[in-house]
């Protein structure tokens, strides 16, 4: 098999798979991953892992991947004429929600039914004075799928999942846009670097990890860190692309570098070491601040059991948390290229190395 | 009297009407429809050219003596946006053109000029915002279009843009952009194909309605119309109220059927139209609503004023959300506003007009 990263990453990103529902995406992954591990199970919480067993003599020392691949999005609160009301399933600024297109996951005789919808403004004179001017507050938005209201009762109950719809495009500059590009374009180069793992020599064990409900708290990471135990982690998700809006923050240029986080999380020894493989490969790697913790899995893997050293990569990318997130398909393959180029380097006695001084 | 026409949207009109919602036309530079409306017309191209502003005029004569000449209207633009000024890294400031609400922008998919080019409108990261920052709307001026990284070279400043939306049917319904006013272009298409021959049918499809019904005004003057009519598009505000009372002012509803005008912040509706048109739907059994009378407007409130007066009204299909990313209809109002204005039209002849119920 021949494994090419913009359908992959385009197929991930057709999928929902929200926080707590990460079946469809899993789906999508796991038959990649299967072709390039030797072993693949799912966590208690629905994570999913890819063991690439390597050529060290036994005991191994073992390195994990994470990388989450679940979507927020919205759920269903209460129907009124036909109409939903909603909630969120992680952090979704209400701003960005009128006039998104979304699909209901209701279901008929036990049958999930994808139902296309459209998040809806009721006009200001139906809402109190607080939605009559300015951002409106999500407890006013609704969701219109077009069916009549005693469709609707039939198909759709409180509690099922809405996940946005925008198809994924390319736009210039081999350059991608679409919803869930965080985190799944850091699965995309998990991938990629799996496959190239999959054709070199690596003495460690690899251990790719597809984290559930990071949106909602890093929680697949924490049983999927305690039960795999590694030496060390790499923990990767995405960071500010510099974009318009972004103020004064340390941003970065999106299709330029890919970043190596320092902060608490981050073990300083570890963040060397990666700085060292990405100068000696000329891949472009920025710092990212992140002194109180990177509100990624890393704050969760960094407590498993008696601790695991982390180091963070990330990939620049603008528009978080909307619909229309872009990435540079170049950074992607940069961030996959330099976990590839990292774990194969490593020697069996590595850990001797990470240290404090 | 029974009317024999009875329209259907199979697969021929969902793709019509899909080329025409599809396309980006936005007021002032409406060739992409124009050039729909040209293809679909053949038959009438000797009576039909583009005027000095572009609209498509096509003067359908009937047979018979004492034929009304009817002006029946449906204009080609829809809001939108244009380009102004490149700030590096395919980032575009744009300006909106026409009536859009500012909070329908954020996070949506465009296409840009004549090539469609994609391109999306973002916002920033939820999670660098202040509390203080998601109290306010996101202006304008604060957004951008991105179409990548080094910009497309087939993008440039003054190009115009619309958001990236594909017509789709969900179950009874359409959900597509620029419903406001293609439903009516492809009705008036419809109507062109299968005119009753009691009427001089003189057909205008319109620019610059967005801009202030611009269009209409120059397109009535040239036909000297005896009345005037204007297929558009109008709010379904059907919405439920926040606190379960119950909506009377929903402007109109989806399933209520065609919806007929008395009176919008441009037009009075003509009394002896209005009437007319109500009596065929009754005498059809075609379902149809009153809009409720309030602000707003359509190309009637042009037509209206022309030259020395022209009896004008104006019929609506119904439809939530307009102005936004995408509007939603019933499919069976839209089959219906067809059927009604078809059916009207064939009755029609000059004793409308002697009648003193104005």
């Amino acid at each position: 098999m021949t494994f090419e990263i913009l359908p992959f990453l385009k197929s991930m990103l057709s999928v929902a798979g929200l926080s707590g529902y990460e079946a469809s995406i899993r789906d999508v992954i796991t038959p990649v991953w299967q072709e390039l591990s030797d072993q693949t199970w799912v966590s208690s919480h629905g994570s999913l892992h890819a063991m690439c067993y390597g050529e060290g003599a036994e005991p191994r020392p073992k390195v994990m991947i994470a990388a989450h691949m679940d979507a927020i999005g919205l759920m269903v609160t209460g129907i009124e004429d036909g109409f939903l009301r909603i909630t969120q399933v992680g952090g979704v600024d209400p701003r960005i929600l009128p006039g998104q297109f979304v699909t209901v996951h209701g279901s008929q005789s036990g049958q999930t039914v994808e139902l296309p919808g459209m998040v809806v403004m009721p006009p200001a004179h139906l809402l109190p004075k607080d939605g009559q001017k300015g951002p409106l507050p999500q407890k006013y938005l609704l969701v219109d799928t077009g069916l009549r209201a005693e469709e609707v009762e039939k198909l759709v109950r409180v509690g099922d999942v809405i996940s946005f719809a925008t198809e994924p495009r390319e736009l210039s500059g081999d350059t991608l846009s679409g919803h869930t590009l965080d985190n799944r374009a850091s699965v995309a180069a998990t991938t990629f670097a799996l496959d190239m793992l999959s054709r070199r020599k690596h003495l460690w064990d690899v251990i790719a990890v597809a984290t559930s409900q990071e949106e909602v708290g890093g929680i697949g990471a924490m049983g999927s860190s305690f039960d795999i135990m590694p030496d060390f982690a790499i923990v990767i998700d995405v960071t500010f692309a510099k974009g318009p809006g972004g103020g004064d923050a340390v941003l970065f240029d999106m299709g330029k570098t890919i970043t190596n986080t320092w902060g608490s999380c981050d073990h300083p020894a570890l963040y060397e070491a990666m700085k060292a493989t990405a100068d000696e490969y000329e891949i472009p790697l920025a710092r990212d601040f992140a002194p109180s913790g990177s509100g990624t899995d890393a704050y969760d893997v960094q407590i498993a059991q008696a601790g695991i050293p982390v180091v963070e990569l990330g990939i620049p990318l603008r528009y978080m948390h909307t619909p229309v997130e872009v990435v540079s398909i170049k950074d992607v393959k940069r961030a996959g290229r330099l976990m590839a180029e990292f774990i194969s380097n490593l020697p069996l006695d590595f850990m001797n190395t990470v240290r404090w001084e | 009297m029974t009317n024999k026409y009875s329209p259907e949207f199979g697969q021929e009109e969902l793709d019509l009407l899909s080329r025409l919602s599809n396309a980006l036309s936005v007021s002032g530079d409406e060739q992409e429809v124009r050039e729909i409306v040209y293809a679909e017309l053949q038959e009438f191209k000797d009576s039909m050219h583009t005027d000095a502003m572009g609209n498509v005029l096509v003067h359908r004569e009937g047979s018979g003596p004492d034929r009304l000449r009817v002006l029946v209207d449906a204009h080609m633009d829809e809001v939108g946006m244009m380009l102004t000024r490149e700030d590096g890294d395919g980032l575009f400031e744009f300006v909106v053109v026409g009536g859009i609400d500012p909070r329908q922008l954020v996070g949506k998919p465009v296409i840009v000029g004549r090539q469609h080019v994609p391109g999306v409108i973002g916002a920033k990261a939820i999670h660098l915002t202040t509390k203080e920052e998601r109290e306010q709307v996101l202006k304008v001026n604060a957004l951008r279009i991105d179409v990548g990284l080094g910009g497309s070279k087939m993008v440039e400043i003054g190009d115009r843009a619309t958001f990236a939306t594909t017509l789709q049917v969900l179950g009874p319904s359409l959900r597509g952009k620029a419903l406001d006013d293609r439903l009516g272009v492809f009705n008036l298409i419809q109507l062109l194909k299968n005119a009753p021959d009691n009427i001089d049918l003189l057909a205008a499809f319109t620019v610059q309605e967005e801009l202030g019904l611009r269009g209409a005004k120059v397109a009535a003057y040239h036909f000297n119309p005896d009345i005037g009519i204007a297929m558009d598009s109008t709010p379904a505000n059907d919405l439920p109220h926040f606190d379960s009372e119950v909506n009377t002012t929903h402007n109109t509803k989806l399933d209520g059927g065609p919806a007929i005008y008395l009176m919008d912040g441009a037009t009075i509706g003509d009394r002896r139209l209005i009437k007319w048109l109500s009596e065929t739907a009754e005498a059809e059994g075609i379902p149809w609503q009153y809009r409720q009378p309030g602000k707003g407007g359509t190309d009637a409130g042009a037509i209206h004023k022309t030259r020395a007066g022209v009896p004008s009204v104006s019929v609506s299909v119904p439809q939530r959300y307009l102005h936004s990313p995408a509007g939603m209809v019933r499919i069976d109002d839209e089959l219906n506003t067809l059927k009604l204005m078809h059916a009207a039209l064939s009755r029609l002849d000059k004793s409308i007009l002697k009648s003193q119920e104005n």
